[in-house]
């Protein structure tokens, strides 16, 4: 295969990536943004998702795609209640604390890795995609007779990856929806502008945290309930998406939606390319090192209109 | 109508306030003036219950509010006018405005009588709330906060850093609001400006509660006035 349907390949498994990265991402950028807590434990309420996307489909059992949509509605109000619970008997005691949230969220991280262990097993288990046909892509190339399309060999994806990059916008587009066309969105914002100053205008303002951290895990549950068919369910799955979620909020400029999001494709393309062409921790190593940077030279995050 | 009855507060374990009381009536401006860092700021987050009392209470048209949680103040008709105006950033005067009515339920006929007293947010409605020059970024805390309808109203430092046009716009209002039978507690450090409005001046001193007094006393005699907070 040439180099150019390879690229093709490439970039949409990255697209992949990036579209289930941007979901995870925008969950913790939200939280960031308005509660100014620094959520550790976000990858395991990913895991839990997947975890609990995997029992739903297992008790479901029947056509694949029951279970599949089933477990789409079920994980993400099931760990969005877990994340609310913990928001009021956790880090409302610590008055949302910048650096005492921080270590209570650490907690969080090893209470829900270690029962789920204890609970699920070690095993990794898949679910089963609700459709997976094999879609060949064609490529262009000038043969003798001038331009003609062909499929070259190996260049192929899938309905449900097409589905998942589809789904993941949608939902994104719906978040944006939330926070720019709606009351609730409207006393999120002003919550994240002057947490104070919405308290002295009315806003309960502990029932938006407790909403918008319940939100947050959500969304990072909906994304591992996308990615599980392709990846499997397994109690350690959150340290990946929380890294990498945390190099995209910062890239985007911490608490920016759109930048959370421009962040998420960037880095999920270059993973996916980089990935291919080289190796995963190649793809790793340079994200980190773009952190760094972008720390050194523009804090405010690549995409950040101003100073966190 | 507002009343502070011996309210101590103060920042985690740095009490601020001692025992400080203030009545305001109805249709009553009523200025509080002390030094720098005296704890005027802290008078009114403490009201608004922004602050945890460490002693007292305060009372609102006879209701308790220090009992009930920070959000259900604003609720029950106390408007708030921050120092450094402290508006949403990020979003559109509009939506501002939107924050102010949705606190007491307020509808549009509410927003227009705002609206009526200052017509230049009027023409800026869609307009990000920071990018606004100071004086109209006053207007908008003030009208934000008018929204409310509010029965008693806490302003703290509104003049600060405007031009005198301004100054004169801000203090028209809120002697529009007197008439309407607003109560007035106001923070200001220009004490000519104040005293031409104030009915009554009482002063703070490192968080205890000073002399209160007439504004006619003190409009017939400034050295009480540097006498407090002279320099
Ligand atoms: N957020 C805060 N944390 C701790 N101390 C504060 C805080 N804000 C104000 N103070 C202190 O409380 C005192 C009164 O402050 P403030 O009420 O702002 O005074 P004023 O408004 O009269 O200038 C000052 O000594 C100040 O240092
Ligand atoms: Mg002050």
């Amino acid at each position: 295969m040439e180099i150019g349907p390879y690229i093709l390949l490439a970039s949409l498994e990255g697209a992949v990536t990036a579209a289930v990265l941007a979901l995870t991402a925008v969950g913790l950028s939200l939280v960031f943004g308005v509660m100014r807590v620094v959520n550790i434990a976000h990858g395991e309420f990913f895991m839990l998702g997947a975890v609990i996307a995997w029992y739903v489909a297992h008790w479901m059992g029947g056509h694949p795609a029951l279970g599949f949509v089933a477990a789409l509605v079920v994980a993400p109000l099931l760990v969005g209640a877990i994340a609310v619970a913990a928001d009021m008997t956790i880090l409302k005691r610590l008055d949302y604390d910048p650096e005492r949230t921080i270590v209570a969220t650490i907690g969080l991280l090893y209470i829900i890795q270690q029962l789920t262990l204890m609970s699920y097993g070690p095993e990794a288990r898949p679910v089963e995609a609700p459709f997976n046909q094999r879609i060949a892509l064609p490529w262009i190339e000038r043969g003798e007779s001038g331009w003609q399309f062909y499929y070259p060999w190996g260049l192929s994806t899938t309905s449900y990856k097409l589905a998942v990059i589809g789904a993941a916008g949608a939902v994104l587009c719906g978040v944006w929806a939330l926070m720019t066309r709606t009351r609730i969105g409207l006393v999120m914002r002003a919550t994240q502008a002057d947490r104070e100053m919405a308290l002295a205008f009315g806003i309960p303002v502990e029932k938006v945290y407790a909403l918008v951290f319940g939100l947050g895990a959500g969304l990072a549950a909906l994304a591992a309930v996308l990615i599980v068919p392709i990846q499997q369910a397994h109690y350690l799955m959150g340290a990946d998406p929380l890294l990498l979620s945390f190099i995209v909020v910062i890239i985007g400029g911490l608490g920016s939606l759109p930048g959370t999001v421009l962040a998420a494709v960037l880095i999920g393309l270059s993973d996916g390319i980089i990935s291919v062409f080289f190796s995963p921790t190649l793809a790793k190593i340079l994200a980190t090192l773009l952190v760094g940077l972008v720390l050194v030279f523009r804090p405010q995050g690549l995409f950040g209109t101003r100073a966190a | 109508m507002l009343r502070l009855e011996a309210i101590s507060a103060g920042y985690g374990k740095a009490q601020v306030l001692r025992d400080f009381s203030l009545d305001v009536a109805q249709g009553e401006i009523v200025c509080l003036l002390g030094r720098n860092g005296a704890g005027k700021t802290t008078v009114m987050k403490a009201a608004m219950g922004l602050l945890p009392l460490m002693g007292g209470r305060v009372l609102l048209d006879g209701a308790e509010i220090s009992r009930r949680p920070a959000h259900e103040v604003p609720r029950a008709g106390l408007g708030y006018i921050p120092q450094g105006r402290r508006l949403f950033t990020g979003l559109s005067v509009a939506q501002n405005l939107e924050i102010g009515l949705r606190a007491r339920r307020s509808g549009r006929d509410t927003l227009e009588e705002v609206l009526e007293l200052f017509p230049r947010l009027r023409e800026r409605m869609d307009q990000p709330a920071q990018t606004l020059s100071g004086g109209e970024q006053q207007m908008l805390a003030t009208a934000r906060a008018l929204c409310l309808r509010p029965k008693a109203l806490l302003l703290d430092e509104p003049t600060e850093g405007l031009q005198p046009s301004m100054i004169d716009a801000i203090r028209q209002v809120i002697v529009t609001l007197r008439e309407a039978g607003v109560a007035i507690l106001l923070v200001e450090q220009r004490v000519d400006a104040v005293l031409s409005v104030a009915d009554r001046v009482a002063f703070l001193e490192n968080g205890r509660g000073g002399a209160v007094m007439e504004a006619s006393q003190l409009r017939a005699d400034r050295s009480i006035v540097d006498r407090y907070i002279g320099v």
